[in-house]
């Protein structure tokens, strides 16, 4: 168990103590007050560099991730791996040998392969590595931004905030994780941190797509995707991850929303104080109607937002914890 | 849950053990009112003050104060707190994983800023509250008050009021607040 991921790397939320999730939360807050403020911006990361490697596509963990490193006014190099060696065939050992001789602090990846985060942190034991996702294994900053908004929605709904709940309101808050949770590194991660957190969590899926070792999680599944809908305190939808091969899983797309989309009709069987969640990004129409994304349960837009601070607080709990002072 | 941390800014780090009580409640209350009418004194437009407290020591003294100016001068004060975590020098030697946050609602440009805390020692976090303040706005000017000077100042910075002057050796440790001040030793950590 790892009890604080002060100057440490951050690869899975399996590991982390519930203090350490809390602690990064609460330091999540500071920095929405920060993000608030006219000038965005303050020293705590200055003169270290975060480098930042997306050997696959993304657009809010990227952007959030880079300007969170800016907002602590950390240098950031970003690799276009389309326009790099990578696209030559360098292999990841040596990319990362590469970018580190440059002098780097921190990196931030994601890439295809389950374990890769891992293995780079093996190749560069002196770099602080932040996994932005890797293959179907783990997305510890989303998993951290869903709890963290969560948290802040429910503090608010109760006149309190955040600080002061700590992790007390996820004692049995009942949560439902549905879809594609096979193929999903939101879902393990979502898993990993409601549960340690206290949370009840449920999941439904078709069973093609719950994974082969649905058994060993922390979570009941369940097939009644009806019952479990008025069930639920929390919803959260997962993408149908076609890029992973979800397709050959499903008879088909319209057989998949029929069976395990939140359509209008079946959002109805939520209580009204139910929220709906999605990682992003949406196949509208596909996991979730349009309709349902856009209504006043869905905190989809919060967990975007919240993306930012989230990923400063490990950061900055991470890099400016690691014991090194500015290179001279 | 409860916030466990609530209260505990100033014994926050190892275990404070108190040798003997420089200061009762009533004893720093009379310096408050000290301090206040020097202030009063030295700003004539008590109007444009801002009377800052930092992060988590100087905030109760902070509010104090500002009541108290509020009351000799008859016009209300405004009031803030300030965290200097993230602008602090010794972050990678001892990162502070601050669960407090900056509250100002005015902006500072063309206004004289008092800064609190409790106890002035290195200078440092000082230091970092006048970097963190220039985000806040251009302050016409920057005063300091505190409610304990303790020397050994590692920076070129001197306080503008002052609750009590204490020569403190090094290895000990000041605790200060409404309640009043304490000298002992803290655990080494």
């Amino acid at each position: 168990m790892i009890e604080s991921i002060r100057g440490r790397s951050l690869l899975s939320l399996d590991d982390l103590s519930k203090e350490a999730i809390v602690e990064v939360l609460d330091t999540a807050e500071s920095f929405v007050e920060v993000n608030r403020r006219s000038i965005k911006k303050v020293p705590a990361l200055k003169g270290r560099v975060v480098a930042s490697l997306f050997f696959e596509e993304s657009t809010r963990t990227r952007l959030s991730f880079e300007t969170a490193a800016k907002r602590l006014s950390a240098d950031v190099l970003s690799l276009a791996v389309a326009s790099s060696s990578v696209k030559k065939g360098e292999s990841l050992r040596d990319t990362i040998a590469t970018i580190d001789a440059l002098g780097i602090d921190a990196v931030v990846m994601r890439h295809r392969s389950s374990g890769a985060a891992l293995q780079v942190s093996r190749y560069v034991p002196h770099v602080r590595v932040i996994n932005g996702g890797d293959g179907q294994h783990q997305h510890p900053t989303q998993g951290l931004l869903d709890a963290f908004t969560i948290r802040q929605v429910l503090s608010e709904r109760r006149g309190t905030t955040g600080l002061e709940s700590g992790a007390g309101l996820f004692d049995g808050l009942r949560i439902l994780i549905v879809g594609d949770i096979r193929h999903s590194r939101v879902a393990r991660s979502d898993v990993a941190a409601y549960a340690t957190l206290g949370a009840e969590v449920r999941v439904c899926a078709p069973e093609t797509l719950l994974p082969d070792e649905v058994s060993t999680w922390p979570v009941t599944v369940v097939h009644d995707f009806d019952d479990a809908l008025a069930w639920a305190d929390v919803v959260a939808l997962l993408r149908l991850q076609s890029e992973r091969g979800s397709g050959a899983f499903v008879a088909s797309l319209d057989e998949f929303t029929f069976t395990h989309g939140l359509t209008v009709e079946r959002a109805r069987l939520l209580r009204p104080e139910a929220l709906i969640m999605h990682p992003g990004p949406i196949n509208r129409g596909v996991e979730i109607d349009s309709r349902v994304v856009d209504s006043d349960q869905a905190i989809v837009e919060r967990q975007v937002s919240n993306g930012v601070p989230i990923r400063m607080a490990v950061l900055y709990l991470s890099v400016a914890g690691s014991g090194e002072g500015p290179r001279l | 849950m409860s916030n466990e941390d609530e209260g505990q800014g100033r014994t926050r780090g190892p275990a404070f053990t108190a040798k003997s009580q420089l200061m009762t409640a009533d004893d720093v209350k009379r310096a408050l009112w000290r301090m206040a009418h020097e202030i009063v004194e030295r700003n004539h437009a008590v109007g444009s003050l801002s009377v800052i407290g930092l992060q988590t020591g100087g905030k109760e003294p902070a509010v104090a104060l500002a009541s108290i100016l509020a009351e000799i001068s008859g016009e209300p004060v405004s009031a803030g707190v300030l965290d200097v975590s993230f602008y602090r020098d010794d972050l990678s030697r001892n990162p502070l994983p601050t669960s407090s946050a900056t509250d100002i609602d005015h902006d500072l440009t063309d206004r004289t800023v008092v800064l609190v805390d409790d106890v002035l020692f290195t200078g440092r976090t000082i230091r970092a509250a006048l970097n963190a303040l220039s985000d806040w706005g251009r302050p016409r000017a920057v005063q300091l008050a505190v409610l304990v000077d303790r020397g050994h100042r590692e920076l070129p910075i001197r306080p503008d009021y002052v609750g009590k002057n204490l020569p403190t050796s090094q290895d000990e440790a000041i605790v200060a607040s409404l309640e009043g001040v304490w000298i002992g030793t803290r655990a080494a950590s």
